[in-house]
């Protein structure tokens, strides 16, 4: 029971931490997914007076890519019925190329309007339809989905690191007479804190096995995955080896840290 | 004869210009039994405590199994500890340990053979009197048990060197006894040396002892 009290705070202080992160990273990777699935759909107009090849188009800027030239078929069928041939023919000619650029990923405000310079910088290039007010929207949604989410893990991992310095104040309490009386027999530092690494390490493993149980079972739910496929999204929530080695080494990082903090404050006492 | 400790125009004290101890000189040999004895206050477990490094000397000279106490290394002093037993008033057991693993703590220290420590550990037992308490933790015994187990402790890796603060202070005649003759028993026959501090020297001792007496921040010897 003692034991089990022993473990509890720190484990449940490094539960939260993980918690948090972890969430982080899903909602991180839920975003990146949907803003590359909003990028398939994101594309700008190009409106040249004269014919441009594909990878003159792409040479522009980095961003594009991939180009497709719009056919004028449907604006002359309206005109069809009131025109001769010979006219049509004339305006297939002199009608604008319409372009429409697609994107590498869902871009920023600011390379929307970088794209749109450059393209206007071309000679020809003479109208940019860039969606911009659709565009910028969506974009600031996203982006303030995803600030309020990192505030929330931040304040998680702030308050939650508050509340270790506190344990580490009892943990110091409780563990500097063993460590005195193990020093007045003249042990080692590392003898004398192995018992803190150890508790620290044993609580490190067991914060991080149960968030990989409590995550490895959300990656499977029906719920979940069922509200991530009405936006269309799919990403994978917990990686169980990549996710698992991250999460594990922070846990272990911050109770090792718990734990020299705690030998390096420690004064020998008479 | 070796000494095992030398001091030599030694001050003790614990801040400012306040001294414990003034100057004071004095030798002890290798397997000697001495009582160090002296008013309350008068500076007896401050010199105890200097002999195992937990006190530096704010003056003169202090060597201990050869080792010079002033400014010694972390390392060095470890390695001198290792080869003390102390014993103190208030036991200093580990709480949260058996009362067998904390007799075992200075072979842990020491690196010992686990089946060595245990057979040391399971002598020792016997010896104080407490085989039938081995795992038990040291609030569930009583003051006089805890001491023999501090005793057992400061005796598990046979050292050169025992420093004892009053310990038996609080003991019942039973307790007092039993620690008196291991002290005894280590001194005659390992040889070990053994400081005690006490207020008061038993009469019914069967070893040979020297007697210093802390008065006015000085140490004397006394016939």
């Amino acid at each position: 029971m003692k034991s089990i009290k022993n473990h509890f705070s720190l484990v449940l202080a490094l539960l939260s931490i993980l918690f948090a992160m972890q969430i982080f990273v899903v909602v991180d990777r839920t975003i990146d997914a949907y803003k590359q699935n909003l990028a398939t759909q994101y594309s700008v107009i190009a409106v040249s007076q004269k014919s441009i090849s594909k990878e003159d188009m792409m040479s522009f800027d980095s961003l594009i890519s991939n180009v497709e030239e719009l056919a004028p078929d449907g604006v002359i069928k309206r005109l069809n019925k009131s025109m001769d041939t010979k006219n049509i023919e004339l305006l297939k000619v002199t009608l604008p190329k319409f372009y429409k650029l697609h994107l590498s990923r869902f871009p920023t405000p600011q390379e929307v309007k970088k794209l749109t310079k450059s393209l206007l910088a071309n000679n020809g290039i003479t109208k940019v339809e860039d969606f911009s007010h659709n565009h910028d929207a969506t974009y600031k949604m996203l982006l303030l989905f995803k600030n309020v989410i990192s505030i929330f893990a931040i304040t998680i991992i702030v308050v939650t690191i508050l509340l270790i310095f506190k344990e580490l104040r009892i943990w110091q309490y409780q563990h500097s007479e063993r460590m005195s009386i193990m020093g007045l027999f003249g042990a080692p530092v590392w003898l004398r804190s192995a018992v803190l690494f150890r508790l620290a390490i044993t609580d490190a493993i067991i914060a991080t096995f149960t968030i990989f149980i409590l995550f490895a079972y959300l990656a499977q739910d029906s719920y979940i995955l069922s509200k991530l496929s009405d936006i269309d999204v799919k990403i994978v929530i917990f990686d169980q080896f990549h996710d698992t080695l991250i999460l594990f080494l922070t846990s272990v990082a911050l109770s090792v840290f718990l734990a020299s903090m705690i030998v390096l404050g420690h004064k020998e006492e008479v | 004869m070796d000494k095992v400790i030398i001091s030599d125009n030694l001050s003790l004290g614990y801040s400012g210009d306040e001294t414990i101890i003034n100057k004071a000189s004095f030798s002890i040999n290798s397997g000697d039994f001495v009582f160090i004895t002296g008013a309350s206050g008068s500076g007896k477990s401050t010199l105890l405590k200097s002999l195992f490094g937990a006190l530096k000397p704010k003056e003169g000279r202090l060597l201990v199994g050869g080792v010079e106490l002033n400014g010694v290394a972390k390392s060095k002093l470890n390695f001198l500890r290792r080869h003390i037993g102390i014993v103190f008033q208030d036991y200093k057991l580990i709480k949260e340990w058996t009362i067998e693993k904390n007799i075992s703590l200075p072979l842990l220290i020491n690196g010992y053979d686990k089946s060595v420590s245990q057979s040391q550990v399971d002598s020792l037992l016997k010896h104080v009197r407490l085989k039938h308490q081995s795992d038990k933790y040291p609030p569930e015994l009583s003051g006089g048990e805890q001491q023999r187990a501090a005793m057992a402790r400061a005796l598990a890796h046979n050292p050169i060197l025992i420093l004892a603060d009053e310990p038996t202070g609080n003991l019942d005649e039973y307790s007092s006894g039993l620690i008196w003759n291991l002290l005894e028993g280590a001194n005659t026959q390992l040889k070990t040396t053994v400081i005690v501090v006490t207020h008061h020297i038993p009469e019914n001792l069967s070893v040979e002892y020297k007697h210093l007496k802390i008065e006015y921040g000085g140490i004397h010897e006394i016939n």
